[in-house]
């Protein structure tokens, strides 16, 4: 029926974690610069650098929704050096992969999950491994 | 299912399907050929020829048949090109045309032509003075659509025909939206060329026509046979122009009351939905407008997953986000119209036909309704519009 999987129509129909958090530990908004969709994605983080709890809000197409959703159930419990090993790729491949022209989509959740991340690090003074700067656009 | 994408093509109707049948199995003779079974052929070619003609007030020998819309596009745009060049190359078109028109006329910029692409206002509306301001010594053509594909609006077709009559200047109309929904008149208008298509009026793919007015001196597109008075060579498809015939005949039966019928259906969806959903903008003019569009946009959400949610509740539409483009570029039309990204990305195209109902339509607002509030919780953007609203009030 779809031009999606089976996987991937699952998680929009019934995206997981999606929602905000009171007081986020840290929070990433990243936009893309190819078709202009955005995504938010919401951290709680313990004191033993564990993600409690992820959020997301996504203003963008179905693959953009699915894996917003795939992804905040990978990093979902894991330590934050377990989250940076949350690629796209793994992202896709957890969801049974995506249609060529919707590869770019994927990009927004592994960048918001950076994003929320550098909050994170910059509010609490960390650094961490392999983290850079979050671009405001990115796919370009 | 509820089928309301009929501006992308519509279903066939069955006296169509049944005046093609005989050209796919017993009659299946050329056209050309001097025997009876060529003969049978040759007469279903003349007689959907007056069929398609009739509809737009033209003469049987100013029909021509082609493979579709986008091919009598090309055909009269390039070949108006090509045979006037010697007395100017500039031709005048719109932003909001069809790519079959655009990338036609970018294809004649990159070789030697000058195009105008003109401004329309907020409605989708071509201006007459703008057209009249753009004219220029060594124009040669105007090619301005008759109806706008994807916002509905209908252009002033008959001023610009007048307009272009008075000087002297070529009119080429992509009427395919329009044709067999709206009257059309080629003598009133004052159209020279008109591209139409079957399969948008319940006729088969592959098949359309273009309207040579006669007189209208323009080289062929297709070089070999003497098909179409050797002005578009090829074995005649004569089982799509069978269909295509059929289907015209049959719209100029029903036209006034699908007309009336579908532009009720219309405004009823448009109020519904503008009272029912909050930051929602129509696109196109209210009343110069095709009697089957409907296309809004939904501040705060994205086209395609808002398609995918009606689809889920089998409902097919289109938008015009760039999400669903292929191209990642939102549509050039709702652009045109003024837009934001933003808001043409959360563009949705609901076209009817007069086989629509006010059921199938009360289903389509409750769902579009649902759709755009759950994708509205989803969004980050709206998030951010509802916390400024509420600090707004605080203040
Ligand atoms: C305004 C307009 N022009 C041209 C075309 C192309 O027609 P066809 O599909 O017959 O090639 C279409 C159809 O999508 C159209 O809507
Ligand atoms: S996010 Fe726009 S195409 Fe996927």
């Amino acid at each position: 029926m779809s031009i999606y999987s089976e996987k991937v129509m699952d998680h929009f129909a019934n995206p997981r974690n999606m929602g905000e958090l009171e007081d986020p530990k840290g929070v990433g908004t990243v936009g893309n610069a190819k078709c202009g969709d955005i995504m938010r994605i919401y951290l709680d983080i313990d004191e033993a650098g564990v993600i409690r709890d992820v959020k997301f809000k996504t203003f963008g197409c179905g693959a953009a929704i699915a894996t917003s959703s795939m992804a905040t159930e990978l990093v979902k419990g894991k330590t934050i050096q377990e989250a940076m090993q949350v690629t796209n790729r793994a992202v896709m491949e957890a969801l049974d992969g995506l249609p060529p022209v919707k590869v770019h989509c994927s990009l927004l959740a592994e960048e918001a999950i950076h994003a929320a991340l550098w909050d994170y690090a910059q509010k609490n003074n960390l650094v961490i491994a392999g983290l850079k700067e979050p671009r405001k656009d990115i796919g370009s | 299912m509820i089928y309301l994408d009929n501006a992308a093509t519509t279903q066939m109707a069955p006296e169509v399907l049944q005046a093609m049948l005989p050209f796919f199995s017993d009659v299946y003779g050329n056209a050309s050929a001097v025997y009876g079974l060529g003969a049978r052929a040759r007469q279903a070619v003349f007689e959907a020829r007056k069929q398609v003609g009739a509809l737009i007030g033209a003469a049987p020998e100013e029909i021509y048949f082609t493979s579709g819309g986008t091919e009598a596009d090309n055909w009269a745009i390039k070949a108006v090109a090509e045979t006037f060049a010697d007395r100017g190359k500039h031709i005048i078109t719109s932003k909001i045309e069809h790519p079959a028109v655009l990338q036609t006329c970018e294809w004649l910029e990159r070789r030697g032509y000058e195009i105008t692409y003109l401004d329309v206002d907020k409605d989708g509306l071509v201006h007459v003075e703008d057209v009249e301001s753009a004219l220029r010594s060594d124009t040669i053509l105007i090619s301005i659509m008759f109806a706008n594909n994807e916002i509905g609006t209908i252009e002033p077709i008959a001023e610009i025909g007048s307009l272009a009559r008075r000087r002297h200047v070529l009119f080429h109309t992509d009427a395919v939206q329009a044709f067999g929904q709206v009257p059309i008149d080629v003598e009133d208008m004052q159209i020279d060329l008109l591209s139409a298509s079957a399969h948008k009026v319940n006729g088969p793919k592959g098949v359309g026509c273009l309207y040579i007015r006669s007189g209208v001196k323009i080289h062929p597109f297709l070089h070999g046979g003497p098909q179409e008075r050797s002005r578009r060579a090829g074995t005649e498809n004569v089982a799509g122009i069978a269909g295509f015939g059929a289907a015209a005949r049959r719209a100029a039966r029903i036209l006034a009351e699908k007309q009336k019928r579908e532009m009720s259906l219309r405004d009823d969806l448009i109020r519904r939905l503008e009272s029912e959903v909050p930051w929602c903008r129509l696109n196109g003019h209210r009343s110069r407008r095709l009697p089957g569009n409907v296309n809004f946009s939904f501040s705060f959400v994205e086209g395609e997953a808002l398609l995918i949610r009606l689809d889920m509740a089998g409902i097919c539409a289109s938008s015009g986000s760039a999400c669903t483009s292929g191209s990642l570029d939102p549509s050039h039309v709702l652009l045109a119209i003024g837009l934001s990204h933003e808001l043409a990305h959360g563009s949705l195209r609901l076209t009817l036909s007069e086989a629509n109902t006010k059921a199938e339509l009360d289903i389509v607002v409750e769902t579009v309704k649902k759709a755009v509030e759950l994708l509205r919780q989803m969004s980050p953007l709206y998030e951010d519009f509802m916390k400024n609203q509420s600090l707004e009030e605080n203040i």
